[in-house]
């Protein structure tokens, strides 16, 4: 259970806080990633990876998860208008980290109307490609427990972090000009809690705990669907982001599109790796090259002057005979 | 009056003994450090955003929040700066057969050694080059800047052209920075340069030595008399 201060990181959501007071269990010294610092620190200490699961095929789309997320991180999503779809709000916002998404989908081999909601969020890539985006030392970080964090008083407000998601997460408030996305609940699980959205969901369709538990649970999910038909159930871990530590069991894991676009095979786009790669590092190094260069160059090498002679020739052009002075 | 091929309107014989030659008018020089003092602005708050190491960069600004916030402001006002010097500067810097030459001859350029080459007008190929770079990158950076400003544009375009627009507009920065620094550089390495652009005028020699045709110009302008 979570409430023993023995555990580096907290094993499921359902417990109930600790009574005794606990100090923070996720600070400085865990984290082992952080945004433009490519020369930080080694963590002091590795914590045991944790995860959230998303069973899809138990999710009933009461939007408690979004409710507790809200209620939790003190967001206010502005109230919108129904458009006759579900969704609300209409998109994550800076104000809402977690979104039930639903699509209906005519499966042509059953005929049957299924109705796929997905909950949508950050799902704390192992390999951040808003991470890899953003230019402010410690905006983002990822802790060893897989945790990806937004420090907001590093937080620039620049959006790098939209370009660089593979998931189109992050939000930047046109309020406060910082970005904002979910935590995985952080602050919860340094006290040894589960994120609220998985400690709200009615029918454990979230689940919370070590990753390696949670894969676990998973594939007695998928073995389960499988048993009732769902031949094509499977985990959604991509590994072109090097898995994640938000992740989904999937009825139909061949198609995970059908989900709100849930992309097939993830990964920070190659256009962001040549700019946060290549551009960046041959960039500076070719304009220090050329700074460095031309001052040396002007400093030692030999000028192009103008002669005295070059002066007299532009004198005869000018005034080939200068007349007499006048009075 | 003779038509102006090598000359642009306001350029003269300002002094005969020695020659001074006026170059760029009090405006067309203030146009030019609203725009440099732009550039360099933007040089170093884009370096700021573009590599960790320059970050502290950010300090000269206010901080990161103030630096993303005046870098974009910044850049339209060099887009609009550079708009006017544009309007001056573009039609003596069009190609001419003589630049080819130059351009062949570079080797004789960089050794001082300018006897050998056609008499230039007013701008040499490798002005004309910056200036056309300037030109185009100006462009570029303002497109791919719009494209990925957050706080007002934040749904002007995808998200995967926005990382295109990214990409090109890191590109098109490091461009223009080795272009300012030639620019920079070729000012002071040829001594004389400089004058131009702070009082505005140049010697006689100097317009002989690098701008011959563009100096023949003004002088015949000059032979005729108010009375003629």
């Amino acid at each position: 259970m979570t409430t023993d201060p023995k555990l580096d990181s907290p094993r499921t959501a359902v417990a109930n806080p600790p009574i005794q007071p606990m100090p923070t269990n996720l600070g400085a010294g865990d984290v082992i990633r952080a945004s433009a610092m490519p020369d930080l620190a080694p963590p002091t200490r590795e914590l045991t990876p944790v995860a959230k699961l998303i069973d899809v095929s138990k999710c009933i789309g009461c939007k408690a998860c979004q409710s507790a997320c809200a209620e939790w991180n003190d967001t206010h999503p502005e109230i919108e208008h129904n458009t006759g779809v579900y969704e609300n709000p209409h998109d994550l916002t800076p104000e809402m980290f977690t979104l039930m998404r639903f699509s209906e989908y005519d499966n042509p081999e059953t005929g049957d109307l299924e109705w796929l909601i997905r909950k949508d969020g950050c799902m704390h890539c192992v390999d951040p490609g808003c991470l890899k985006a953003c230019p402010a030392p410690g905006a983002i970080v990822q802790y060893s427990n897989g945790i990806v964090d937004f420090i907001h008083e590093n937080c620039i407000g620049c959006g790098y972090c939209v370009t660089g998601c593979p998931f189109n997460i992050p939000r930047i408030s046109q309020k406060t000009h910082v970005s904002y996305k979910c935590t995985l609940c952080s602050d919860r699980v340094a006290v040894g809690q589960g994120p609220a959205c998985a400690k709200a969901c009615p029918t454990q369709a979230i689940v919370f705990g070590h990753k390696e538990d949670m894969i676990a649970h998973a594939e007695e999910r998928v073995a389960d669907l499988k048993s009732r038909g769902y031949e094509n159930a499977g985990i959604y871990d991509p590994e072109g982001v090097g898995g994640t530590h938000v992740f989904y069991v999937l009825h139909h894991a061949d198609k995970p599109a059908l989900y709100s676009n849930l992309p097939e095979n993830p990964r920070i786009s190659p256009v962001v790796e040549g700019w946060k790669g290549v551009t960046k590092t041959l960039g500076l190094a070719a304009i220090g090259l050329a700074a460095v260069g031309s001052v040396l160059h002007g400093l030692l090498g030999r000028a192009n002057t103008v002669s005295a002679e070059d002066e007299h020739e532009a004198e005869e052009l000018v005034d080939p005979n200068p007349p007499p002075e006048r009075t | 009056m003779a038509k102006r091929i090598f000359s642009q309107p306001g350029d003269h014989i300002e002094t005969t003994a020695p020659v001074t030659v006026s170059r760029y008018r009090g405006f067309t020089r203030a146009n030019h450090w609203v725009t440099a003092g732009s550039l360099i602005v933007l040089l170093l708050s884009g370096m700021a955003l573009f590599h960790p190491a320059l970050y502290f960069l950010t300090g000269l600004f206010g901080g990161g929040q103030a630096t993303r916030w005046l870098h974009p402001f910044v850049g339209v006002l060099l887009f609009f700066s550079f708009f006017i010097l544009f309007l001056q500067l573009w039609r003596l810097n069009l190609p001419r057969a003589e630049d080819v030459t130059w351009v062949e001859n570079i080797g004789d350029v960089l050794k001082g050694d300018e006897e050998k080459l056609p008499e230039l007008g007013k701008y040499n190929a490798g002005q004309k080059f910056i200036f056309w770079a300037m030109s185009a990158l100006i462009v570029v950076l303002i497109v791919s800047g719009v494209m990925v400003w957050e706080q007002y544009f934040p749904h002007l375009v995808s998200i995967p052209a926005r990382r295109w627009a990214m990409l090109v507009h890191s590109l098109a920065a490091v461009a223009i920075i080795l272009t300012f620094i030639l620019h920079v550089y070729a000012a002071f390495w040829t001594r004389g340069t400089l004058r131009a652009m702070t009082r505005g005028t140049v010697t006689g020699g100097w317009a002989w030595k690098h701008h011959r045709k563009w100096l023949r110009e003004l002088a015949g302008r000059e032979r005729r008399g108010p009375a003629e």
